[in-house]
């Protein structure tokens, strides 16, 4: 006992902070598109940042919560509801057995993430619990959540607190990251090969996510000019790698894209500027800045600072509830 | 020739260097960048998280959080990994020998496994007794394994059989053989591509349960060898040379 999907949304998969470490097999890190939410998901119910999490996308799915836990959800805001009850995001929540989770509508962003204190009973593949749909391994039996799934928690707690109600939310939450106007951006290895004008282009044009964005890349409506040049032979990409194509327009790769790449890469996303455009859907614009190798490190690092300063206060809290509210069945 | 061959270094982001030669196949070239991709795996293990050898290009994924709590402090990340890569890769002075093992893998080249053969044969005015031995008599070097967990990209093929890959892919088969330039490889699963399929092998490239669950890792010798579509459909796995 423990969640039970009634209904399956559009893409729900068991994700984690990526498969590291086997990019020399051909096996990508995949792993949450929005790490940032994730990660704040986990360290809200008192889990490492690295812990299973499921991504839904709208439509989302239905969930039958069999067993009862504490949860959070973070990132898209689908409206969620426990038992028809609008439920708050960002925060945890106490939920009782048998409550249902559902998501009304889509007000912003792309994708949530919801994590359990009593967490995901899947397996590791590969020191990872991430779904890898081309290699249909990893997650849960390789593949997206479908109706009629039953997906074991690995813990057991019984708690005090849920009298006369399915559920109620715990008196912490996090504020969530600031979204950029503008997304920062690094040269990548090929950036020369773009002319002059080309390269003023990226940095002044306004581009728009096109229809063709899923978790291995989003292809850009708007090009760049291009000038015929060399061929590149297969590379390394990473999470964040822009690619321009023969014909001038832009692919932004993204969690599940190919560990190389022929097309030339012309820059490349600082890592702290990721889960933002995780969150942007087709038909959205985004504009890009470039910034200094220094900044993008800094920025990164404050992240990796701010993630570690939240987790010991999401623990903090945790623990000092926990201790009136947690009790062993005799 | 003094070693390595010159290359360069820039930065992917905030989290990994590209270690670039100069951007054309050449077996001496590769043996190099595997030469540094197996020396930095064993020296770097306290930054670098993973690698991604290719066939004239090395790239370096490393954990920032990490690195800072060993830099200088007036140095950037990038800064620290790049000359510590330089210094390690000082250290090499030859390329490492080679694996003499070759891996052989049974392809059968019948019509019904091989949709493209017969337009290749046609094109190139070749029999498909010469296709099929220009393909099976070389050793191929994996120069690196990408697009898809355990596809190897194996080269170069005769020139007399070389071909510009398919404008459109289309849905191929796992274990389907096929040409791209003067590439080879072999797909792992199924997926759309736009290599020409000559031939398929039973072995598999591609198993999760397996570990490693790949069967060519880039550096490995291949040899191909014609198998009839009777020893294919009885081919037992675990029984390849």
């Amino acid at each position: 006992m423990s969640i039970r999907i009634i209904r399956k949304g559009v893409l729900d998969s068991i994700q984690d902070t990526g498969r590291i470490g086997y990019r020399h097999w051909g096996i990508n890190p995949g792993g949450a598109m929005d790490t940032a939410s994730s990660a704040i998901a986990n360290l809200l119910v008192g889990n490492k940042k690295e812990d299973a999490v499921i991504e839904i996308h709208f439509p989302a799915p239905v969930i039958t919560i069999e067993q009862t836990c504490i949860l959070a959800i973070t990132g898209a805001d689908f409206s969620a509801t426990l038992n028809g009850e609008p439920a708050p995001l960002y925060q945890p929540l106490l939920v009782a057995a048998d409550t249902e989770l559902r998501f009304k509508q889509r007000v912003k962003g792309s994708r949530a993430y919801i994590a359990f204190r009593e967490q995901l009973g899947v397996p590791l593949w590969l020191n990872s619990y991430s779904t890898n749909f081309k290699a249909g391994a990893g997650g849960w039996n390789g593949r997206t959540l479908q109706g009629k799934d039953v997906l074991p928690f690995r813990h057991t707690n019984n708690y005090r607190g849920l009298t006369n109600r399915v559920w109620q939310a715990l008196p912490w939450h996090v504020v969530p990251f600031p979204e950029p106007d503008i997304i920062n951006i690094l040269p990548g290895p090929e950036y020369e090969w773009l002319s002059d004008a080309a390269q003023r282009q990226l940095e002044e044009k306004e581009f728009t996510i096109s229809t063709t964005a899923d978790r291995m890349g989003y292809h850009l409506n708007e090009g760049l000019e291009v000038t015929p040049s060399q061929q590149l032979l297969s590379s390394g990409t990473g999470f964040g790698t822009i690619q321009l194509l023969p014909d001038g327009k832009l692919i932004i790769l993204m969690a599940d894209h190919q560990v190389s790449g022929g097309y030339p890469r012309i820059a490349q996303i600082v890592g702290a500027a990721l889960p933002a455009v995780a969150q942007q859907s087709p038909g959205e614009k985004i504009r890009f800045r470039i910034c200094t190798q220094e900044y993008a490190e800094k920025l990164y690092l404050s992240q990796w600072q701010h993630m570690a300063i939240l987790g010991t206060g999401c623990n903090l809290k945790l623990a000092s509830w926990l201790e009136k509210n947690e009790y062993l069945p005799d | 020739m003094a070693f390595p061959s010159p290359y360069k270094i820039v930065p992917l982001g905030e989290n990994a260097v590209v270690i670039l030669w100069e951007n054309r196949i050449d077996t001496g070239l590769h043996k190099t960048v595997l030469t540094i991709y197996r020396h930095l795996q064993a020296k770097m293990q306290d930054v670098i998280i993973d690698l991604v050898p290719a066939y004239s290009s090395l790239t370096v994924y490393y954990t920032p959080e990490k690195a800072i709590s060993l830099k200088p402090p007036a140095t950037s990340l990038y800064n620290y990994i790049r000359d510590r890569i330089e210094k390690s890769i000082a250290l090499v002075n030859e390329t490492a020998d080679e694996t003499n093992t070759i891996v052989k893998i049974p392809v059968c080249y019948d019509n019904e496994y091989a949709p493209d053969l017969a337009n290749l044969t046609r094109e190139k005015e070749m029999t498909r007794d010469e296709v099929v031995n220009l393909h099976s008599s070389r050793i191929y070097t994996v120069f690196m394994i990408g697009f898809l967990p355990g596809f190897a990209y194996l080269g170069e093929v005769d020139p007399g059989i070389a071909t510009p890959r398919k404008r459109t892919p289309r849905p191929v088969k796992a274990g389907a053989v096929g040409i791209a330039g003067s590439q080879t490889g072999i797909y792992p699963l199924d997926s759309p591509g736009g290599w020409h399929i000559i031939g398929q092998t039973p072995v598999s490239m591609f198993n999760a349960q397996k570990h490693p669950p790949v069967t060519l890792e880039a550096g490995y010798k291949v040899q191909f060898y014609p198998i009839s579509s009777y020893e294919y459909k009885n081919y037992q796995e675990g029984s390849a040379g």
